[in-house]
């Protein structure tokens, strides 16, 4: 078997099914679906005979073709499977499969169509009447249902071509088609004025961060005259990046590229202060384009962070010596796990919660890559990936089935409130069960879950290496991290329903439980492949694969300095302790709307619920002077004054020349010439009418006359 | 011998007896036999011409007889045409005096 074309291939399948489905079967929705499955499914198989391939031989897979010719030269592209791609290929694999699947049940195929649905709006339902001629409310089929397969196939192409590519050219092409497809799905729903504004803010938030990677991208291949990773990541390329000494603030240039390329993680991966458009992007459909956000797309950004921690760890010698980007890494990441950890406990609804998670979460790995714990972000990585995408999946079904309800009851509330919700561990067991693995995985419920390894690995990466303020910091956001995933659990799941359609939900369709089954094996199997060797009584029944296998990839051996068991006691006290607090606040709650903080915490309960009112800040900051600047500077001064101005007086000279020109030269010369010719014509014709005298003999003599007169003026001429 | 002026003479009375009659006559007919007059002159001229050519050359060559045999052919189809002509102008106008059919007067 040929692997190396195996990973060529991995790619393609999604991105046909893209093409087929817009330009041939869109009309058709279950071909559309069954069409991007299949797609997906081929790739699902391709990606994991090369992760079974590349650990089992522990070997890199690379093949590179030539592209574009550029001078002598050519730039060549191609694919590369080594450690850290043959683990992200796998969640990636695994969560886009999933996504695919669930989609099919969340869109409600098999429903019918709405009475007054229409394109760009979710379905509102429909109405049908039964036997006995009552009239029953159910769920109705999404409007743009094929349109749907369509995008999630392009970004599953996109995703993959980031995976397996073996240069930072590639690698930004699928970058960027996924901020396409991230705005293409935020917005899918574009007839709604909140989910248009949430796409444009997705888009032009990370496009910030995108225009620096790019710079960064640049500075790099004019350095080093390629974006392989081979050659940027080679010991002489690095030693040279990280002592030659770029023109911005006294940085090394590997300090310099290192921190614009961050500047795109941070976009990609909504850290502070970029975090903004990801809390935003739950307009989109709602599991689907939030598994987007939160299990695959987000995690390309700490991907790039991992897969470029050469460079930005380059001239670090394992110490406590950080590079400037280690630093700033350490410092975003631990601040936006705590921030977004601390805003995510206000939320009253059940996706924005998740939102902040993620954010928070991606934090954790930022602030672990920071302090060159790069083994432990790599796996946390995969496991926040299976578990968010899990709890992801599991929120959708959960309002999928208030849906179901509040249609059922027609009641009007807002099927996302967590507060509307309740009890629904009896009507959604499944959901329940699922959502519960999920939850304590990211609450990191000790040794079972598959979060309690890696973020146990982080903890103690950050304690080992003497940074106790991070560690610190990332220990308090994981003890928030456990209470407000009770706060969810206990609202949503336990206690007695609060409102009658949470009494009436119901469980959903075997295609949406089906991936949460699957998910939640994962969410608690993923995390035994990396149970450090140390680790007391369990340490070393599993061998620490993960390790042996990431570590394969680091140029040096960081060793690990020593073990401490006050990591170990931090990750139980905090997990377990922000569990029980969560579930004792949040047991037996009532009524539908006030929450226990609020009282207790008054003046902070508000800033948090309302995210520091950073979006506010940006608003008036940033926002309104450009908007202001766009509106009097752009338009009215420069636009309708300056440009206008000067197109007018064009204008009007024109029109002036033009009248004198007439007056000029058109009337007096072309006019009256064109007619005074006409009129000789006709006064010649006149004239010489006389001689048409129509009698032969009269054309004889006139003959005879010229020929005369013609013979006279040859002989003339001629003698 | 008669000289080469006499031919002359006869043959441009003649053309101009040919030419007086094909401006002033009235009838169609009598305008095609005046032409026939200028060219049988213009004929004289030729045979004239190419008798004394001959004798300066001191043998006989064809060409004017030729020459005059073409015009006289080339006259004989004229008149075929030019009298065909003149019927049917009469056919339609009932009159052969070609200074009453003017159609094309200006």
């Amino acid at each position: 078997m040929n692997y190396e074309l195996l990973t060529w291939l991995i790619p393609l399948p999604p991105l046909l099914a893209f093409f087929i489905i817009f330009l041939a079967t869109h009309k058709n929705n279950k071909l559309s679906h069954s069409l991007a499955i299949a797609g997906a499914g081929l790739s699902w198989v391709f990606s994991m005979m090369v992760f079974f391939f590349a650990i089992g031989y522990e070997k890199e897979l690379t093949s590179s073709i030539s592209w574009l010719p550029t001078a002598e030269t050519w730039l060549n592209i191609g694919v590369q499977v080594d450690a850290l791609t043959a683990i992200t290929l796998f969640f990636v694999a695994w969560t886009v499969l999933m996504i695919f699947i669930y989609s099919v049940g969340y869109h409600n195929f098999g429903q019918p169509k709405g009475d007054h649905d229409r394109p760009g709006l979710a379905p509102h339902g429909a109405e049908l009447i039964d036997q006995d001629g009552k009239h029953k409310h159910v769920l109705s089929i999404e409007p743009m249902y094929a349109r749907f397969f369509g995008f999630i196939s392009l970004f599953a192409f996109a995703m993959y071509v980031l995976v397996v590519s073996n240069n930072l050219l590639t690698l930004y092409i699928g970058w960027e088609i996924m901020g396409l497809c991230s705005y293409l799905l935020i917005g899918f729903w574009y007839a709604k004025p909140s989910a248009k504004a949430a796409a444009q803010k997705a888009f032009l938030t990370t496009r910030i961060g995108d225009v620096f990677m790019l710079i960064g991208l640049a500075a790099l291949y004019t350095l080093t005259g390629s974006l392989h990773y081979e050659v940027i990541f080679s010991e002489t390329v690095l030693h040279d990046l990280a002592t030659t000494i770029s023109p911005v603030f006294g940085l090394s240039w590997a300090g310099l590229i290192g921190l614009l390329i961050l500047m795109g993680v941070v976009g990609k991966s909504s850290q502070f202060p970029l975090h903004v458009w990801l809390p935003d992007a739950m307009e989109g459909p709602t599991p689907v384009s939030a598994m987007i956000h939160a299990a695959t797309m987000v995690s390309a950004g700490v991907y790039l962070a991992i897969r470029f921690f050469p460079v930005l760890s380059a001239g670090w010698d394992g110490g406590s010596a950080l590079t400037t980007p280690m630093v700033v890494m350490a410092a975003i990441g631990s601040f936006t796990a705590l921030f977004s950890a601390t805003i995510a406990v206000a939320q009253r609804d059940v996706k924005r919660v998740l939102a902040y998670s993620t954010i928070s979460q991606l934090g954790f790995m930022i602030a672990a890559l920071g302090v060159g714990a790069y083994i432990a972000a790599a796996f946390h990585l995969v496991t926040h990936a299976i578990f968010k995408a899990l709890l992801f999946l599991g929120s959708g079904s959960i309002i999928h089935g208030m849906e179901h309800g509040v249609l059922h009851t027609q009641e009007h509330i807002d099927p996302q409130d967590m507060y509307n919700m309740g009890g629904l561990r009896k009507k959604m067991p499944i959901t329940f069960i699922t959502f519960l693995i999920g939850g304590f995985a990211l609450a990191g419920f000790p040794f079972i879950t598959a979060g309690f390894w890696s973020k146990d690995e982080i903890l103690s990466g950050a304690f080992n290496g003497g940074f106790n303020v991070v560690f610190w910091v990332l220990a308090i956001s994981a003890f928030i991290t456990a209470f407000y995933t009770m706060r969810q659990i206990s609202l949503v799941f336990l206690g007695n329903p609060r409102t009658s359609a949470a009494k009436h939900a119901h469980e959903t369709t075997a295609t949406m439980t089906f991936p949460l089954v699957i998910l939640s094996i994962f969410a608690i199997s993923i995390g035994w492949v990396g149970i450090p060797e140390y680790f007391p009584v369990i340490g070393g029944i599993v061998p620490n694969w993960l390790e042996t296998f990431l570590g394969s990839m680091l140029h040096s051996e960081h060793a690990e300095a020593h073990h401490s068991s006050i990591p170990l006691i931090t990750s139980l006290v905090v997990s377990l302790g922000g569990l029980f607090l969560g579930g004792l606040v949040y047991r037996k709650i009532q009524n539908t709307e006030k929450d226990p903080l609020e009282w207790s915490l008054s003046g902070v309960y508000k800033v948090l619920a309302n995210k520091y009112y950073i979006d506010e800040i940006y608003q008036f900051v940033f926002i309104r002077p450009t908007e202001w600047f766009a509106e009097k500077i752009v338009y009215q001064l420069i636009d309708q004054k300056i440009l206008d101005g000067f197109l007018h007086g064009v204008g009007k000279l024109s029109m002036w020349l033009g009248g004198k020109f007439r007056f000029w030269f058109d009337l007096p010369i072309i006019n009256k010439g064109g007619d005074k010719m006409a009129l000789g014509a006709q006064k010649m014709g006149s004239n010489l009418k006389v001689t048409q005298s129509g009698r032969i003999q009269d054309y004889m003599v006139l003959a005879l006359a010229f020929s005369l007169l013609g013979g006279f003026l040859f002989y003339l001429l001629l003698f | 011998m008669i000289p080469l002026s006499w031919y002359l003479i006869v043959a441009a009375v003649l053309f101009s007896v040919g030419m007086f009659g094909a401006i002033s006559r009235k009838n169609a007919i009598a305008i095609l036999i005046s032409i026939e007059l200028m060219l049988n002159a213009v004929n004289i001229n030729i045979l004239a011409f190419w008798h004394y050519h001959s004798q300066t050359l001191g043998y006989t060559d064809l060409h004017g007889m030729v020459f005059a045999a073409i015009v006289i052919m080339a006259a004989a189809a004229e008149v075929a045409i030019g009298l065909a002509l003149i019927i049917a102008v009469y056919r339609q106008r009932k009159t052969v005096v070609a200074s009453e059919v003017n159609a094309l007067k200006g």
